[in-house]
């Protein structure tokens, strides 16, 4: 199905499913641990070995020698894996440094080596037994200190931004910085490889089934039909399994070299400088203004690195369209650094973006005498702010700023720092707006009806703990008139069709228009085989009428079942109109007089996203994206070792993330929107939506609680004692 | 991990005595730490004895009126004694600050005297660090240690020790009891007990190979106000930046003891004499001598802010 024209009325209006805060229908199968995550599908294929993985001790060089004898002859050892022995491997699409490194090193803990063994055990002992030499080589580990050698590519530039900044009577000149910051996901990479003369099936955990099977296909040279993946379930990504990844490959190395199934699951450290990351960022923010608070000139500048090949953290991205300004510039650039390879993190660009750009506008609106709501409300834009002839599809940002300061109770925050006490608490309010694109890819889906009147849908979309299955359910009981028990959703299977996956909250909107379109296609068959005129056969309580003639839906189907199978497809609509989604974050901190030690008081986001699907899901993805937020405004940073070139916070208890008792009050308002411009379900995307934004509220807020302005993320105690006064 | 053998001692002296006849043997207790190394190949015993099975897990009234608490107390059960709340509310205060609920359920009194550091280069087998592998040189110094110690610290190693418990066991003038290979017992004050690094951060404790921990005595009660204030950048379930552990009496005066600052819970009673003349002048002499890096000098003046916010909650 093809979508280029926005939508008008179709099933889903209905709102009968759709719409409605349903609980997931995966819930029990998480809540009673039945649910089988990639590490623990024992019983999908017999006689699995254990993979373990070995990573380079250096972040730069060669291997000089390696000595396996010893672990091989390690009690039982059956196979170890390495470049030498590894035949010929090529890099995919999605990957910057190669997945079995050696004898080149391109970052710590690269994997060098697997060792297959019976147990996990002796597989882990007998990787310790590996002796391993290496000649270093100087490697760029410091963002700060090699920036300025790189020189500027991918700006954008409207009128005359160097003009309108030098002539700005208000303006402000300010750079920031956002750590290094790891996905830390629960569940780590992890794959079961079997072989089946040349046919390959790996039970893994990845959020986009077709890229990850494509590169495997191009890495081990092996033809993409004969690959299966499957991902049922994954406990949790946020982009750190947007991509194939060492476990596995090396996962079907092993298990050639072994000739067996093996399985491999990455050790905890193996998640901080194995895996990707979100690099550091270093910004410079401009923007100047008329005294009245019109922005007359915007500029944000991104520094960030990467490893050769690489590729910029975006974060200028949302300076190009979240505020008018005639005069504009943003620019990125990337500088060459030997750590681990970063990408895509819990809303990539945006994130790291709003955590500079919401400071800045904070500071800007302060130096205006403005309040922050009012200057963001004087400086809206309905258009593309670059190519004005380009509107909005839907731009809810001064309402969700509004119904926020209501709900908040903004008016009783006091504009001046430091004011408010509450015993040994410094209590402060901050805002900062929200904004992501909503993303539009194609999308497929294959929906059986069977002669019970169950609908089955298969697509290769993920459910990374988002609830797919469950909006998915959804969209296939409301436009075939079924209740949500009949239907039934299989999902994560590369045998099933090419869907949008999961990442860059393209997730909901695409794959439940590819469910859509699939479920449009069966209506038309189902409407032909019972006999009925297409136009006004209508699809309830499991029944198909039209006038006084009603057949049991479930009639359609012989025996064989009915089968459709379509996908949804763009045309130029998101060139025509820019598709972003907005919020509001609101923050109350408490920061302790005496040791500056920041307490998250209540968050709210007001998000206006197009149709919310399943207010429950989209709820719990808000919620959690907040407290993303929170851990990246307070406490998260991957510690660089500059001199070895390392994450040296590699575990769970030195690299912090929210617990509980950081989490007081949360709540969440989405206002009513719908946007037929988006897709026929005229949703969007919202999960990432509610990160966005967020660290720079609690940034403000603690500005407003003690008058200490931080720049640097995290803001961590250390930070704020020199300017908290005499406790 | 290494593979190892295993045997469950019959008595606290057996048990020394075993442990000092073999080779690369170490006690196990709740394992909450001792594991957590061993699969990370930090620690590599040939050899584990479990202690869990030898009675250690009573709190006692001494004769003196203060309490005798056994090795093998849960930390849990600990922080919970009726007695321990009434008279000695810093060491409960000081435990439900650490860890976890459910950590704490396994953890004991003599493991978490023990726990082994927190620097982040410890857990790393690829990086030098004088304190797993003696000579090998410390990763640490020059490099990340925004959360280690500033007072106290050698060229070898800067490392702290981690404990909280053992921050108000040293306030509260704890003593370690041992029963030594020979089948002899000793008591070592809490003073003497943990080490600072010098040349051999490796060896963290006085105790001598082999020698087994079969309970903390606590002197009795000396009453006053118990505040064990732990700062971190979460609100749970971190290890401390700086945590002030103080007993102030009604006329001001008192003991102070630090944790997250030093190799060893950190006391200096001379400073003591101060508290009535307040936090600068303690945290003056506390910290006097402090070499801190760039990146964890702000240790110094959180500690005297803490400080202060201790005794005015004291005095409140
Ligand atoms: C995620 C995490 C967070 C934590 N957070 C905190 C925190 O915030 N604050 C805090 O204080 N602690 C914290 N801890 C540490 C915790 O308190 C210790 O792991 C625990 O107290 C160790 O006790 P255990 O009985 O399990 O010791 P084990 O692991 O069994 O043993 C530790 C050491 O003590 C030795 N040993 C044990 N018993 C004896 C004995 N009777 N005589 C001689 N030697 C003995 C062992 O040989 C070993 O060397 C944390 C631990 C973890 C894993
Ligand atoms: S500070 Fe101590 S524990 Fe840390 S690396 Fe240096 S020697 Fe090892």
């Amino acid at each position: 199905m093809r979508f280029d024209t926005p939508a008008t009325t179709n099933p889903i209006d209905q709102l009968r499913v759709v719409g409605k805060p349903v609980d997931r229908i995966d819930g029990q199968l998480k809540t009673t641990g039945t649910a089988p995550y990639a590490y623990e599908r024992h019983d999908v294929v017999a006689n699995q070995a254990y993979g373990y993985v070995v990573g380079s001790a250096i972040a730069k060089g060669r291997i000089t020698s390696i000595d396996l004898s010893t672990a091989r002859r390690a009690p039982g050892v059956l196979a170890i894996v390495t470049a030498d022995n590894a035949g010929r491997l090529e890099k995919g699409r999605f990957n910057t440094a190669r997945l079995l490194g050696g004898p080149d090193i391109e970052h710590y803990d690269q994997a060098i080596a697997l060792v297959v063994a019976e147990t996990f055990e002796q597989a882990r002992a007998a990787a310790q037994l590996i002796r391993v030499d290496y000649v270093r080589a100087e490697g760029a580990f410091d963002l700060a200190d090699i920036k300025d050698s790189h020189g500027g590519d991918d700006n954008s530039a409207v009128g005359d931004f160097a003009g309108a900044f030098v002539a700005a009577p208000v303006k402000i000149d300010g750079t920031y910085s956002t750590p290094d910051h790891s996905h830390a996901m629960m569940e780590p990479h992890a794959s079961i490889a079997a072989w089946d003369g040349d046919r390959l099936t790996v039970w893994t955990s990845n959020q986009m089934i077709n890229w990850t099977k494509g590169d495997l296909a191009t890495t081990l040279g092996v033809a993409s039909e004969n690959i299966r993946l499957i991902s049922p379930f994954i406990g949790g990504g946020f982009g750190g399994k947007l991509f194939l990844r060492c476990d596995t490959v090396l996962a079907a190395l092993g298990a050639r070299a072994a000739g067996r199934p093996v399985k491999v699951a990455l050790p905890r450290p193996f998640m901080f400088n194995n895996t990707t990351h979100r690099p550091a960022t270093i910004q410079r923010i401009r923007i100047g203004a008329a005294r009245d608070g019109k922005i007359t000139a915007i500029g944000h500048e991104a520094w960030s690195g990467d490893l050769p090949g690489g590729g910029p953290e975006n974060a200028v991205q949302q300076t190009r369209l979240l505020y008018a300004g005639a005069n504009r510039m943003t620019a990125m650039r990337l500088a060459v650094l030997d750590l681990p390879e970063g990408n895509a993190m819990r809303a990539p660009g945006e994130a790291p973006g709003l955590m500079a750009l919401e400071i800045a506008m904070d500071e800007m609106a302060e130096k205006l005498g403005l309040d922050p709501i009012e200057f963001r409300v004087l400086n809206d834009t309905q258009v593309d702010p670059e190519n004005p002839a380009r509107p909005f599809s839907q731009r809810q940002l001064v309402e969700c700023l509004r119904t926020g300061a209501d709900r908040f109770g903004w008016d009783k925050r006091n504009g001046q720092p430091g004011r408010l006490r509450d015993g040994r608490w410094l209590v402060g309010m901050g805002v900062a707006a929200g904004f992501r694109n909503n993303l539009l890819t194609a999308s497929g889906a294959r929906v059986r009806l069977d002669s019970s009147g169950v609908v089955t849908v298969e697509t290769d979309m993920t459910d990374i703990g988002t609830g797919s299955y469950t909006i998915i359910a959804q969209t296939a009981a409301e436009m075939m008139g079924v209740p949500l028990d009949k239907v039934a959703v299989r999902l994560g299977d590369s045998a099933f069709p090419v869907s949008a996956g999961s990442g860059g909250q393209w997730g909901a909107n695409n794959s439940t228009a590819g469910v859509y379109a699939a479920c449009v296609k069966l209506r038309e068959a189902v409407v032909q085989k019972l006999g009925f005129n297409s136009a006004d056969a209508v699809f309830a309580d499991s029944l198909v009428s039209s006038g006084n003639r009603g057949v049991p839906l479930a009639e359609a189907a012989l025996a064989s079942g009915l089968v459709a199978e379509d996908a949804i497809e763009y045309g130029d609509l998101a060139r025509r109109y820019q598709q972003s989604t907005f919020a509001a974050h609101f923050v109350e901190v408490g920061v302790d007089v005496a040791t500056g030690e920041t307490r998250i008081r209540r968050m709210l986001a007001v998000c206006a996203a197009g149709r919310i699907l399943n207010p429950k899901t989209a709820r719990s993805q808000v919620i959690g994206a907040m407290t993303m937020g929170v851990g990246a405004a307070l406490m998260e940073e991957l510690a660089v070792d500059k001199r070895a070139g390392f994450f040296v916070n590699h575990d769970l208890a030195g690299y912090e993330v929210p617990v509980h008792a950081d989490i007081p009050h949360q709540e969440v308002v989405f206002l009513d929107e719908t946007d037929p411009i988006s897709s026929p379900m005229k949703a969007k995307g919202v999960g990432e939506l509610g990160l966005c934004g967020v660290g720079a509220a609690i940034a403000n807020a603690i500005y407003n609680a003690t008058g200490v302005r931080v720049r640097d993320y995290p803001v961590t105690l250390d930070k704020l004692l020199a300017g908290l006064p005499e406790a | 991990m290494r593979s190892f053998t295993y045997e469950r001692a019959g008595s606290p002296a057996a048990a020394a005595a075993a442990a000092a006849r073999t080779e690369g043997a170490r006690f196990i207790a709740g394992g909450t730490n001792l594991l957590d190394l061993m699969k990370l190949e930090i620690e590599t015993p040939t050899h584990l004895i479990d202690v869990n099975g030898l009675a250690l897990d009573k709190i006692e009234t001494t004769t003196e009126g203060g309490l005798r608490i056994g090795a093998l107390v849960r930390n849990t059960d600990l922080a919970a004694d009726e007695r321990v709340r009434r008279d000695y509310g810093l060491l409960s205060r000081a435990l439900l600050a650490g860890a976890s609920g459910q950590l704490r359920n396994k953890a004991t009194t003599a493991g978490n005297l023990l726990q082994r550091t927190r620097c982040p280069y410890f857990y790393d087998t690829n990086q030098p660090c004088n304190k797993r592998q003696p000579g090998s040189g410390c990763a640490a110094i020059g490099g990340f240690t925004r959360p280690l110690a500033v007072i106290g610290t050698s060229d070898a190693c800067i490392a702290t020790h981690p404990s909280d418990m053992a921050v108000a066991m040293r306030a509260l003038d704890a003593t370690v009891e041992t029963v030594r290979p020979d089948g002899t017992a000793r008591g070592i004050p809490i003073a003497e007990f943990h080490r600072l690094p010098g040349d051999t951060p490796d060896i963290e404790t006085t105790l001598a190979p082999g020698e087994l921990i079969t309970a903390v005595t606590l002197p009795k009660p000396v009453g006053g106000k118990h505040i064990y204030r732990k700062v971190r950048d979460r609100a749970s379930y971190a290890f401390a930046l700086v945590s002030v552990a103080a007993i102030v009496q009604p006329d001001g005066t008192g003991r102070v003891a630090l944790g997250g600052v030093a190799h060893r819970p950190w006391r200096v009673e001379a400073a003591e004499t101060e508290m009535p003349r307040g936090a600068k002048a303690v945290a003056e002499r506390l910290l006097a001598g402090a070499k801190p890096t760039d990146e964890n000098a702000f240790k110094l003046p959180l500690v005297e802010r803490t400080l202060g916010a201790v005794l005015a909650e004291a005095k409140g």
